[in-house]
């Protein structure tokens, strides 16, 4: 029984694996592409969360949440046009300390609009519950949180691999001046990729309004994660990024079931031992 | 990538000066921006310390509103002792953050007192600063009973019920349901000194009453996922799960239990009712203590509430409330004695001074472990709110009206407090 109840634990841990996920690739992505580490990430996803809500006031849960990730993505091509741009080429510290005053700025900005106090929402009715499978038991919504995740890194993964589009991107990862030198302009990719970044990190914050508290400071508090996630999978590595999240998330649950209090603390010491204890050529 | 910017042709001198702007950013947010700037001497300072940022942010956020309208009321009926008062409200962020700025707020700022806190570390840390310097300090969230046992001192008063209360309010009304004996209960503790302290008064009560545990969960403060725990009980299961949580964990719990639907119910032996307020209509479940309710039947704390939401547009929560009534209690230690000199302060609150709290029952200081004596509420959730303020029905004031104030609070023979 004691298998059963771990295998369950390791199952919870992927789905929420899953949801990591969506804020660390965009952080890796951007970094990978621009050089930038973007701190301000997490203000996507608090950003995202908010506008959800001001809309599932309005037009209902669903539209919330599929409204809130394009209009966050296209809040993307002002912070890419007119701030992430003029990093690119500078001092790693200057987009630092830019993107983490923007953090600031926007939490701020959050507080002032929507006050202090957390804003309420709730799962719809039908989504809640949880359902059977075998012995295992899921929430109905994680189980709609894993589909949709999977839906988005297919569709990123085949963006980056089979389309002109992601050739370019993957080119200038490698090589911008090549990139350059064959007459093609790299901007216009730029931005597209800070919009899906920064889109699937408000896309996350959509998704984990409903089950969790949604306050100023929820943007800060998910960053830590996401880095941590990003340093295990190597900076601008996808697949690296994706089994780190998944990781993250099995490890941080197998570590609750038998010392809870150990939980939050499990992730950094997971980072502690991948760092240091793993061939360099981990790390492609 | 090599591109060109306006920022290649930056002088060296002007890079070096975004790089210092940042790090004084950086400084800045981690020490906190003072709320209300100093001014003249002749107003009496108060240093007023809560958290505003953090897993207990949004009750601190309460809490300084609740001081504020306290302060303006005072001042506008001409002060204290002819003077002003002028409070300070700062983010304390942790303990170690929360001592550093007491003693700055005691050297440099001389403040006449120091009250304020939720956190029941930070409120150790201050309170130790405090008694170094033989000054004042008013802990007014924090709940561990540690704080008014082992680690009381003769300059700090806590004003908040103590765990002990909490577990005792609650108990009662299960107690009365029979949901206790027999009963085996699962427990998630908020892993710090106020959740250990909480988990142990439970313990104490479930073992007294005959119940027992299928388990006890330690939850990092910081946690904002719930579902491995989740999963734990659904394993485990008991007849009953029991949240030591506090501040957004509570908020959290509340959604995600409500999200996986599971079917035990729920009793907490602590709740702040905005952490309720945060989890939403059809969330909350179960039976629950509180110190205040803006429900409360009676005519000064309905006043309250009404001038409350006059001033600001919304319903005060019990942060707000244990803000306002201590400054106010604060104010009548000073008018009486005539001080602001500590020594005065403590000894006036020690020979036993009545305060109104705004409830049926006046307060009063117990003069050996420094707590305030005072009546606490069960409640229970309602099925179909109007809004979220209206999600609790308060249950009666417990003790009741026919039995003292103290029958509630650990005893001198629980609490190793000797002053």
């Amino acid at each position: 029984m004691q298998l059963v109840f771990l295998a369950e634990q390791v199952v919870n841990g992927l789905v929420l694996g899953g949801y990591y996920l969506l804020i660390a690739l965009g952080l890796s992505l951007i970094f990978s592409v621009g050089g930038v580490v973007n701190l301000a990430h997490g203000a996507f996803y608090a950003l995202g969360a908010y506008v959800s809500v001001e809309i599932g006031k309005r037009l209902g849960f669903a539209a919330g949440a599929v409204l809130s990730p394009l209009l966050v993505g296209a809040l993307g091509v002002v912070f890419e046009r007119f701030i992430l741009r003029r990093f690119y080429a500078e001092d790693p510290i200057l987009s630092l300390l830019v993107t983490f005053g923007i953090a600031m700025a926007a939490e701020q900005l959050i507080r002032m609009i929507w006050g202090a106090a957390p804003v309420l929402v709730s799962l719809p009715p039908s989504l809640k519950g949880s359902v059977f499978l075998g012995d295992f038991l899921f929430s109905r919504y994680r189980l709609l949180l894993l589909v949709i995740v999977a839906i988005v890194l297919c569709g990123l993964w085949l963006l980056l691999q089979k389309t002109s589009f992601g050739r370019v991107v993957r080119a200038g990862i490698q090589r911008p001046d090549m990139v350059a030198a064959l007459g093609i302009r790299l901007q216009p990719y730029m931005t597209t990729v800070v919009v899906l970044g920064v889109g699937m990190a408000a896309l996350a914050g959509v998704l984990f309004a409903p089950i969790a508290i949604v306050h100023p400071a929820m943007g800060a508090e998910i960053i830590t994660v996401a880095f941590v996630v990003v340093v295990i999978g190597g900076l601008g590595s996808f697949w690296g990024v994706v089994l780190a999240a998944l990781l993250v998330g099995v490890v941080r649950g197998v570590t609750i079931h038998f010392v809870p209090a150990a939980g939050e603390a499990s992730m950094y010491v997971l980072m502690f031992l991948v760092r240091n204890y793993s061939p360099p050529s981990a790390y492609i | 990538m090599k591109k060109h910017h306006r920022g290649d042709q930056r002088l060296p001198a002007g890079r070096r000066r975004v790089l210092q702007l940042g790090a004084g950013l950086v400084a800045g947010a981690a020490l906190g921006f003072p709320a209300i700037v100093r001014a003249q001497s002749a107003k009496i300072r108060i240093g007023h310390l809560t958290p505003l940022t953090g897993f207990l942010g949004v009750l601190g956020e309460w809490a300084v509103l609740g001081i504020r309208m306290a302060a303006e009321e005072i001042n506008a009926a001409g002060g204290v002792l002819g003077r002003q008062l002028e409070v300070a409200s700062e983010d304390s962020i942790n303990p170690d953050a929360a001592a550093t700025k007491a003693q700055r707020m005691l050297e440099r700022d001389d403040v006449a007192l120091l009250m304020g806190e939720i956190n029941s570390a930070s409120a150790l840390a201050i309170s130790q600063v405090a008694a170094r310097n033989k000054r004042l300090f008013l802990a007014l969230g924090p709940r561990s009973d540690t704080l008014r046992g082992k680690s009381c001192n003769r300059y700090m008063f806590c004003t908040d019920i103590p765990n002990t209360v909490m577990v005792n309010a609650v108990g009662s009304a299960l107690l009365r349901d029979g949901m206790v004996k027999g009963k085996k209960f699962h427990t998630l503790t908020a892993d710090y000194v106020f959740g250990h302290d909480l988990l142990r008064a439970a313990k104490a009560f479930f073992a007294a009453n005959g119940a027992t545990l299928t388990g006890d969960e330690l939850v990092a403060t910081d946690v904002t996922d719930f579902s491995p725990f989740l999963l734990k009980v659904r394993q485990a299961k008991p007849d009953a799960v029991c949240c030591n949580l506090a501040g957004n964990q509570v908020t959290n719990f509340v959604k995600q239990y409500s999200e996986f639907g599971l079917s035990y119910p729920v009793v907490g032996f602590n709740l702040n009712t905005a952490d309720a307020w945060a989890a939403g209509k059809g969330n909350l479940s179960g039976v629950w203590p509180t110190v205040w309710y803006h429900t409360l039947d009676v005519p000064a704390s309905k006043a309250f509430v009404a001038a409350f939401q006059k001033k600001y547009g919304k319903t005060p929560e019990n942060h707000a409330w244990i803000e306002y009534i201590a400054l106010k209690l604060v104010v009548q230690a000073m008018a009486e004695t005539k001080s602001t000199n500590t020594e005065h302060l403590v000894e006036y609150f020690e020979k036993g001074a009545e305060f109104d709290i705004l409830k049926a029952r006046k307060a009063y200081f117990r003069p050996w472990d420094h707590q305030l004596i005072q009546e606490a509420y069960p409640f229970s959730v309602r099925d179909n709110p109007a809004d979220v303020t209206d999600l609790m029905v308060l249950g009666a004031a417990v003790p009741g009206a026919d039995q003292p104030l103290e029958t509630m609070y650990p005893t001198k023979e629980q609490n190793p407090c000797s002053l």
